[in-house]
């Protein structure tokens, strides 16, 4: 098969998750030990339903940027805007919302792939420009990178080999156009480690 | 201010920082961990509250700021000292109160290993704070602290936890004062006013017949007590208050109904129920002063201010919004607020005052029975409305609410959120010293005066005069009305015993009294005030008497059930 070319299996009709719309939320925070736990906590304890929550460093030296999925409706997830607005850690919150964004995903997943298989999980594999990334005696691990439906695609194509172990990064995005940085009030902090050892 | 090669302990930066804040008053409890801070706050013009309980300690700066307006400090030392603050802390998160507290933590290399007296109070503090620090370094000490003020008392304030390791109490750094000022906190005000929607709100307020104001704690905390009564008097339009509410704007003005929600007069609920707009200033339409949701003030457009976003639309959606810090808000309406006269709105509501009036306790004769509303009735009378009252969680709060008239602001300091009883005897020695001039009573129930009477010996050490209301019914009254409403009367561990409280405050080395019957009530109140230091007064009241009119938890605001109505045969009009 060639590159590019969309096969049935590309609009999944079963996907493991229904996220139509999923909101997107791009927090920036202050690149310090404690900082996730305060954000896992709030969501604990206001009942958010998360579907993802990657963190990594940013541009910027002391500051992270986190991507949030949120499987709620609108209303609640103003709420955690507004909530997430009020941790001192947090610079600024953006709601990607109805914007122009991508969001990607990334997944490792060991397939179960025996030699009268094998190649049929490679090819379709390739539909999916995804990457094996190890061979074993009987199975394969597969790397791909998408949006949230072609990742859910990939995976509903890979079950009927047998999914064997699975692990998703979440999702990271960013919006389209032109660049939205920080647009926190008050510039980052002028020292570090007063939190060295915060939970 | 200082020269940066100024060397100093950790321990003594800690009391450097709090001097330059401001702070004179600390309370606390010493312990292993602190011991390094204790030491140096020897040389320091601070005074130091001991307390007999670290929980008191947080409830004592809690009621310090609430008081005043100041922010409360609490000291205390690692693991156990610590988590006996967390209720304070959730109590003061709750009720918005802007609060440090500096706790002593094992020294950083025993950190995470369980160590003597080791707790993770900065994980254990997270929900209950609106931040928190731990501090392993001497250097970070004092923008840790700077910072913590900053926090606790900006936007909406709240109680910030600084837990401190004792090598970095130990250890030494500079002090440099300047190159620690607190940025962070500003990241989160409110954005600026928005003129369109200050508009919408016009446009609302400008075609309202029935509009009612809805007073809260906020109204306090932005100091816009002359900017409400100004757009009320203008607009002529009446407000109910919130508990917390209570003493923002003063219950004696004509345009005052009185308090909402669950146990909220009926005439107050209903003009709620009645309106046809609603100006939220400063609350949080709280479970307890809605009701049930679907059915809340179904005819009335909705104006919301407050300063935390995150209040806004969240159980109750509104028409107009705005987040912002209520006197600038207020100060921006003010000058096209259309004057009106709304005689036949507030002629309605009058209406239904009477009808329940006529249902209250305060018009039945004399029988000889002692009860709560009486006991508030006449202290508020013989106070002239003038004290300071500290109330305690139960039916007594209740009926203090219901019964003193709060005129003055921060005249009452309650736990509204939390709900925590044991508050109000140390709540009240804060109270008393933030506002040593001020009359301060304690009113609490016999069954909340028994989980923080130890303070008591904190009031005599430190020579805290404030007098103190017990109001004994036998019970934990508002649980047993619970359970006689909605359990069948099956009183399942609400009877409770009381020491001999007489004998108890002779103990503690203060005079004591007991009081059966209202006639007895003047004099003795008048011998407690007149006593030099804390004076107590157990007052015997009525067992089974319970708080009305009530809202049931989960019923409509306008579903009240309102005073027994044999009452209201023997009526006359209220005073
Ligand atoms: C720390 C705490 N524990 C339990 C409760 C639940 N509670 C609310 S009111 C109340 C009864 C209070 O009894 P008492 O202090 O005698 O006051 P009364 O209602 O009799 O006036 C109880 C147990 C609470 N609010 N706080
Ligand atoms: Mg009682």
């Amino acid at each position: 098969m060639k590159g590019g070319a969309i096969p049935k299996v590309a609009v999944p009709q079963v996907s493991a998750r229904q996220v139509s719309a999923p909101h997107v939320l791009v927090v920036y925070t202050d690149d310090e030990p404690g900082v996730l736990t305060r954000v896992a906590s709030l969501i604990r304890r206001r009942g958010f339903n998360i579907h993802s929550l990657t963190v990594g460093p940013t541009e910027r030296a002391g500051l992270s940027r986190m991507t949030i999925v949120v499987d709620s409706d609108a209303p609640m997830v103003r709420q955690a805007v507004e909530h997430l607005r009020k941790l001192v850690n947090v610079l600024e919150v953006q709601q990607l919302g109805e914007r122009p964004k991508v969001i990607r995903d990334l997944v490792l997943v060991r397939v179960a792939a025996r030699p009268e298989t094998r190649s049929e999980v490679l090819q379709l594999a390739q539909v999916f420009r995804a990457t094996v990334v190890d061979i074993a005696e009987d199975s394969l691990v597969i790397e791909c990178t998408g949006s949230l439906d072609k990742i859910d695609a990939l995976v509903d194509t890979m079950r009927p080999f047998g999914i064997l172990e699975l692990g998703r990064t979440g999702a990271v995005a960013m919006a389209r156009g032109t660049r939205n940085p920080p647009a926190g009030r008050a510039p980052l902090p002028l020292r570090t480690g007063t939190e060295s050892m915060s939970v | 201010m200082q020269e940066p090669a100024a060397e100093f302990t950790g321990a003594q930066l800690i009391w450097e920082s709090l001097l330059r804040e401001g702070v004179d008053t600390v309370f606390g409890y010493p312990g292993g961990a602190i011991l390094p801070a204790y030491d140096a706050l020897v040389g320091y013009p601070i005074r130091h509250v001991l307390v007999r309980h670290e929980q008191s300690a947080a409830h004592m700066a809690d009621g310090y700021a609430r008081a005043s307006g100041r922010t409360g400090v609490v000291v205390a030392t690692s693991g156990p000292g610590a988590t006996n603050l967390v209720t304070g802390l959730a109590t003061a998160m709750l009720d918005s109160t802007p609060l440090v507290a500096i706790t002593g933590q094992v020294g950083s290399a025993l950190l995470g290993t369980d160590a003597f007296q080791e707790v993770d109070i900065t994980g254990i503090t997270i929900p209950v704070t609106k931040h928190n620090y731990l501090v392993t370094r001497a250097e970070d000490i004092v923008p840790a602290i700077r910072e913590a003020f900053a926090v606790a008392g900006s936007g909406r304030p709240g109680p910030v936890l600084v837990d401190i390791t004792k090598d970095a109490q130990q250890s030494r750094a500079a002090l440099d004062w300047d190159a620690a000022t607190p940025q962070r906190h500003l990241r989160h005000l409110p954005p600026p006013l928005d003129a369109a929607v200050l508009a919408q709100a016009l446009e609302l307020i400008r075609h309202a017949k029935r509009p009612l104001i809805l007073a809260g704690h906020g109204i306090q905390m932005a100091g816009a007590r002359a900017e409400v009564l100004a757009l009320a008097e203008r607009a002529d339009i009446p407000f109910a208050l919130t508990l917390l509410g209570l003493g923002a704007v003063p219950a004696t003005h004509p345009l005052s109904l009185g308090m909402m929600g669950m146990h909220g007069e009926a005439w107050v609920n209903r003009a709620i129920q009645e309106a046809d707009l609603l100006l939220a200033f400063g609350m949080r339409f709280d479970d307890r002063v809605t009701g049930k949701l679907k059915e809340y003030a179904p005819n009335a457009k909705k104006i919301h201010v407050d300063i935390d976003a995150s209040e806004l639309n969240k159980n109750v959606p509104v028409d107009v919004a705005i987040a912002g810090d209520l006197k600038d808000v207020l100060r921006a309406l003010l000058p096209d607020i259309p004057v009106a006269d709304r005689s036949a709105w507030l002629g309605a509501i009058r209406e239904w005052r009477g009808d329940s009036a006529v249902r209250d306790i305060q018009n039945l004769p004399d029988d000889g029975h002692l009860y709560a509303a009486h006991v508030m009735h006449d202290l508020w009378k013989l106070t002239k409305g003038g004290a300071v009252v500290v109330t305690d969680v139960g039916q007594h709060q209740m009926w203090e609410a219901q019964y003193y008239k709060h005129d003055g602001e921060r005249s009452l300091v309650t736990s509204g959120g939390a709900g925590t009883m044991g508050f109000a005897l140390p709540a009240a020695i804060g109270a008393k010293i933030a506002r040593p001039e001020a009359e301060v009573w304690v009113v609490a129930g016999d069954g909340g005066f028994q989980m923080t009477f130890a303070e008591l010996m904190t009031a005599v050490q430190e020579n805290v005069k404030v007098n103190i209301a017990i109001i004994n019914n036998g019970y934990l009254g508002m649980v047993r009305q619970w359970q006689a409403l909605f359990y069948e009367s099956r009183y399942s561990a609400t009877p409770i015993l009381s020491p001999d409280f007489v004998k108890l405050a002779d103990a503690f080395g203060i005079p004591g009294q007991r009081v059966e019957t209202r006639a007895d009530l003047a004099a003795a109140v008048g011998r407690a005030r007149a006593a030099q230091g804390p004076a107590l007064i157990e007052f015997k009241v009525e067992q089974e008497d319970s708080v009305y009119p009530m809202v049931p938890a989960g019923a409509a605001l306008h579903d009240m059930i309102r005073r027994p109505s044999a009452l209201a045969e023997t009526g006359s009009d209220p005073a």
